[in-house]
C-alpha cells in the first residue's frame, strides 16, 4: 500500500505514467499506420489520374476531303453495292489529296512525299472515311471537312510521350514529319481534344492504339453483372433465410455454412476453370460470351452474398420475430413482412459490394476466353449481348497493359480511371440505400 | 392444489415435461388455469415458468432443441395434438413479451398486423374500428389517436408495452400470455399496465409471469410457485401469500430463497 501522505492526486505515480505512454505509443501506432495506408491511396490516385488522364484526350486532324466520284463512284448511279466494291485502297489517294490541300493553304513547304504526310493520320483513317461515304453516299462529289485520328506517334509528341529523342529507332516517325506536325498545330489543324470514343468505342488492333475505347468491353461488362445480379441476388438471399430461418441446426447445415465460408474464400481462378468445364466443355455454352463470365461471377459472388445477407438477418433481432410469432404469423409471414425488409439495406449493400468484387475480377475470365478477345461491334440486342463473345473492362484494361506500344499504356491507366469511376459509384450507391433504408429499433 | 373454482378452466395442463436437449427443465407440472382470471407464476430466475408460459402458444417450437411431453389443452382441446396449427393456436392465445417489441411500422400497423393476417376485418373501416377498440382497451387510444402513423418505436417504454398489447388483443384471443411485461418499466407505466392487467380480467384468462411477488399479490388471483422446474405449489394467490403449505414457497416469499 502507498503511503497516504505521497499519494496526492496532484502528482502522477511511475506506474500511471508507464500506462499513459503506453497509450500515447498505441495511439501514435494507429494514426501512423493510417496514416501510411493514406499516403498509398493517394499515391496510387496520382498515379493512376497520372498516367491515365491522357488517355480521355486524343490528338484530330481536321481535313477538307474532296470525295471524288470518279475515285468512288466510277459508274455515277450512287449504288451502294457498287460503293462498297471501292477499298479503303481507293481512298488513300484523297487523303493524300487533302494533306496537300491542307499544306498549300496553310502556306506550309515541306520535302515530304504525300504518303508520308498521310502517314500522320491514323492507319484507321481510310476505314473511318469509308464509313462514311457509305453510310451516306450522298456526299460523293462533295468536298467535307473530315476530323481524322492522328496516329498514335503524333498524339504521343502532342502529349509528351514521343520526343526527337526517342524516335532515333522508330520507323513510323521521322523528324521531318514531327517539323511538320508542329506546323499543323501552329496552323490549327491538329489539335488536342476530349475523345468520346475512348470510353464509347471498341477496342482496335495493336497498330491502331489511337483508335481503342473501352465501351464495347464495357458493355460486356455490363451484361455479365445483369447476369449476376439475375441469378445471384434471388438464389443467395433464399439460401441465406432458408439457412438462418428455417433450417434445423443439425451437422448437414453445419457442413453447408463452412463451406460457403470456404467458397468466399477460394480463389477466383478456380471458379474460372469451373466455368470452363462446366459452362463451356459440358454444357457448350459459347466461349468468350458475357453469360458464360456471369455464370462465373455469380458462382463467385455468391458466398459474398450469403454471407452478408445471413449477418443482416442475425443482425434483426429476435424480439421481432417473437413478436410476429406471437400474433400468429406464420413462420414465413413473419420473415418475408418482418425479418426480410429490416435485413434490406444490408442484403443490398452486400449486393452491391458483391457486384463491385465481380466486376473488378479477371482471372476467371481468362480461363473461359474473354481475355485477348477484341469485340469490334457493340451488341446490339439482349440476346447477342449475353452470347456473343466479348471481352470485360478489367480484361480489357489487362489486354491494352501487355501490349508493346507505350500508347496503350497510356489506355491501360485510362481503363483504370473508368473501372474504378463504376466501382466508387456502386459504393456511392451501396451506401446511399444503407442510409436511406436503414430502420433504427 | 386449489380445488374451489369460481369460473371454468380455461387451459388444463397435465404431466408436462419440457426437455431442452438433455436438461430436464420442466417436471411433470399440473396446472389448471381459470378462464376470466389473471393467474402468476412466480419463482426464482431458471425455475422454468417462462418456459411453461411458452408452451402454452408452442412459442418453444421455435427452438430446436426444446422438447414438450405431456398434455396441454385448452377449452378440452390438445394443443399439442397433430393436427393443430401453431399459428392458428397464436391467434387465440396471444403473447406480450418482456421487452416491449413493437414493430418498426406505424402505430397503426402494429395493432392491424394480426386482423390484416388472420383476416378478421372485411374493410378499412373495419379494420379501424378494431384498431381503435384494441387501443382503447389497452389505454393507450388518448395518448396515441393524434399519430397513428407514427413509428411504435418511437413511444416511451411503458407506450410500446400497452402498445405491445393493444397488438395482442386486436386478434381477439381468449388468452393472454404475459412474460414479465413490467420488467422493463418504470413504476408509473408498471401501474397503467397492471390496471390495464386487472381491466383485461374481464374477457380473457391472463397469465403473467412475475418477478414481482408485490405485482403477483396484486394483479393476480391464483399463484403458481415454481421451483426448480417444479410446480411447488398452486392456489388461491391470498393462500399462497399468507398461508402457504410448502416450506419452500414459504422461504421464497419470505426472500429466503430466489
Amino acid at each position: 500500500m502507498s503511503d497516504p501522505v505521497t499519494s496526492s492526486l496532484l502528482s502522477v505515480d511511475a506506474r500511471t505514467r508507464k500506462r499513459n505512454a503506453a497509450e500515447k505509443r498505441f495511439r501514435f501506432y494507429g494514426l501512423s499506420a493510417i496514416g501510411a495506408g493514406l499516403a498509398m491511396l493517394v499515391l496510387l490516385l496520382v498515379t493512376i489520374f497520372g498516367n491515365g488522364l491522357g488517355a480521355f484526350q486524343q490528338t484530330f486532324i481536321t481535313l477538307n476531303v474532296p470525295l471524288l466520284e470518279g475515285k468512288l463512284d466510277k459508274s455515277g448511279e450512287r449504288d451502294l453495292e457498287k460503293i462498297k466494291k471501292v477499298s479503303t485502297f481507293g481512298y488513300a489517294p484523297l487523303m493524300v489529296q487533302a494533306m496537300e490541300d491542307a499544306l498549300a493553304a496553310n502556306g506550309i513547304e515541306t520535302e515530304l512525299k504525300g504518303k508520308k504526310q498521310a502517314a500522320l493520320l491514323s492507319k484507321s483513317a481510310a476505314a473511318d472515311l469509308r464509313d462514311f461515304v457509305i453510310n451516306d453516299p450522298s456526299m460523293i462529289g462533295k468536298t467535307v471537312a473530315f476530323t481524322f485520328l492522328a496516329n498514335s506517334r503524333v498524339d504521343g509528341y502532342l502529349k509528351e510521350r514521343v520526343t526527337r529523342e526517342s524516335i532515333a529507332d522508330d520507323k513510323s516517325i521521322d523528324a521531318e514529319q514531327l517539323d511538320l506536325v508542329d506546323a499543323l498545330v501552329v496552323a490549327g489543324v491538329i489539335e488536342k481534344r476530349f475523345n468520346l470514343a475512348f470510353i464509347t468505342g471498341a477496342d482496335a488492333s495493336d497498330a491502331r492504339p489511337e483508335a481503342a475505347g473501352m465501351g464495347v468491353a464495357m458493355m460486356g461488362s455490363f451484361f455479365m453483372m445483369l447476369v449476376v445480379l439475375a441469378l445471384a441476388l434471388p438464389i443467395g438471399v433464399a439460401a441465406s433465410i432458408y439457412l438462418e430461418e428455417f433450417a434445423p441446426k443439425n451437422w448437414i447445415t453445419d457442413i453447408i455454412e463452412v463451406n460457403i465460408s470456404n467458397l468466399a474464400a477460394v480463389p477466383s481462378i478456380v471458379f474460372g476453370i469451373l466455368g470452363l468445364a462446366v459452362f463451356i466443355n459440358y454444357m457448350h455454352l459459347p466461349q468468350s460470351a458475357p453469360l458464360v463470365g456471369g455464370f462465373v461471377l455469380t458462382l463467385m459472388t455468391l458466398p459474398t452474398i450469403i454471407i452478408s445477407t445471413r449477418a443482416s438477418l442475425k443482425a434483426v433481432p429476435p424480439s421481432i420475430r417473437d413478436a410476429a410469432l406471437g400474433v400468429g404469423a406464420s413462420k414465413m409471414q413473419s420473415v418475408f413482412h418482418h425479418v426480410l425488409p429490416l435485413a434490406a439495406p444490408g442484403i443490398l449493400t452486400g449486393t452491391i459490394i458483391g457486384l463491385a468484387q465481380a466486376l473488378g475480377e479477371t482471372a476467371p475470365l481468362l480461363l473461359i476466353g474473354m481475355i485477348g478477345y477484341i469485340a469490334s461491334n457493340a451488341p446490339d440486342s439482349v440476346a447477342s449481348g449475353l452470347l456473343d463473345p466479348n471481352s470485360a473492362m478489367p480484361a480489357q484494361i489487362y489486354e491494352w497493359a501487355k501490349r508493346a506500344d507505350p500508347a496503350f499504356y497510356e489506355r491501360a491507366w485510362g481503363g483504370i480511371i473508368i473501372l474504378l469511376a463504376f466501382l466508387v459509384t456502386m459504393n456511392t450507391i451501396a451506401v446511399l440505400l444503407r442510409r436511406r433504408f436503414e430502420r433504427r429499433w | 392444489m386449489k380445488d374451489v373454482t369460481m369460473n371454468k378452466i380455461k387451459i388444463s395442463a397435465n404431466n408436462v415435461q419440457v426437455y431442452y436437449g438433455d436438461n430436464h427443465a420442466i417436471k411433470d407440472v399440473d396446472v389448471q388455469i381459470e378462464d376470466k382470471t389473471v393467474t402468476a407464476f412466480i419463482g426464482p430466475s431458471g425455475c422454468g415458468k417462462s418456459t411453461f408460459l411458452r408452451c402454452l402458444n408452442r412459442m418453444n417450437d421455435t427452438i430446436d432443441i426444446c422438447r414438450v411431453t405431456g398434455d396441454i389443452a385448452i377449452d378440452g382441446e390438445d394443443i399439442y395434438d397433430r393436427r393443430v396449427d401453431p399459428v392458428q393456436l397464436r391467434a387465440k392465445v396471444g403473447m406480450v413479451f418482456q421487452k416491449p417489441n413493437p414493430f418498426p411500422k406505424s402505430i397503426y400497423d402494429n395493432v392491424a398486423y394480426g386482423p390484416r393476417i388472420h383476416g378478421l376485418s372485411r374493410s378499412k373501416a373495419e379494420l379501424d374500428e378494431i384498431v381503435e377498440k384494441s387501443l382503447r382497451r389497452a389505454a393507450i387510444w388518448n395518448e396515441v389517436k393524434d399519430r397513428l402513423s407514427a413509428p411504435g418505436t418511437g413511444l416511451s417504454g411503458g407506450q410500446q408495452q400497452r402498445l405491445c398489447i393493444a397488438r395482442a388483443i386486436a386478434t381477439a384471443p381468449e388468452v393472454l400470455l404475459m412474460d414479465e411485461p413490467c420488467s422493463a418499466l418504470d413504476p408509473i407505466a408498471t401501474a397503467q399496465v397492471e390496471e390495464l392487467i386487472d381491466e383485461l380480467r374481464q374477457s380473457f384468462a391472463v397469465v403473467i409471469v412475475t418477478h414481482s411477488m408485490q405485482q403477483a399479490a396484486r394483479v393476480s388471483q391464483n399463484t403458481a410457485f415454481f421451483h426448480l422446474g417444479s410446480l411447488v405449489e398452486y392456489g388461491d394467490t391470498d393462500t399462497i401469500f399468507t398461508s402457504p403449505s410448502d416450506p419452500r414457497t414459504e422461504s421464497y416469499i419470505t426472500g429466503r430463497i430466489g
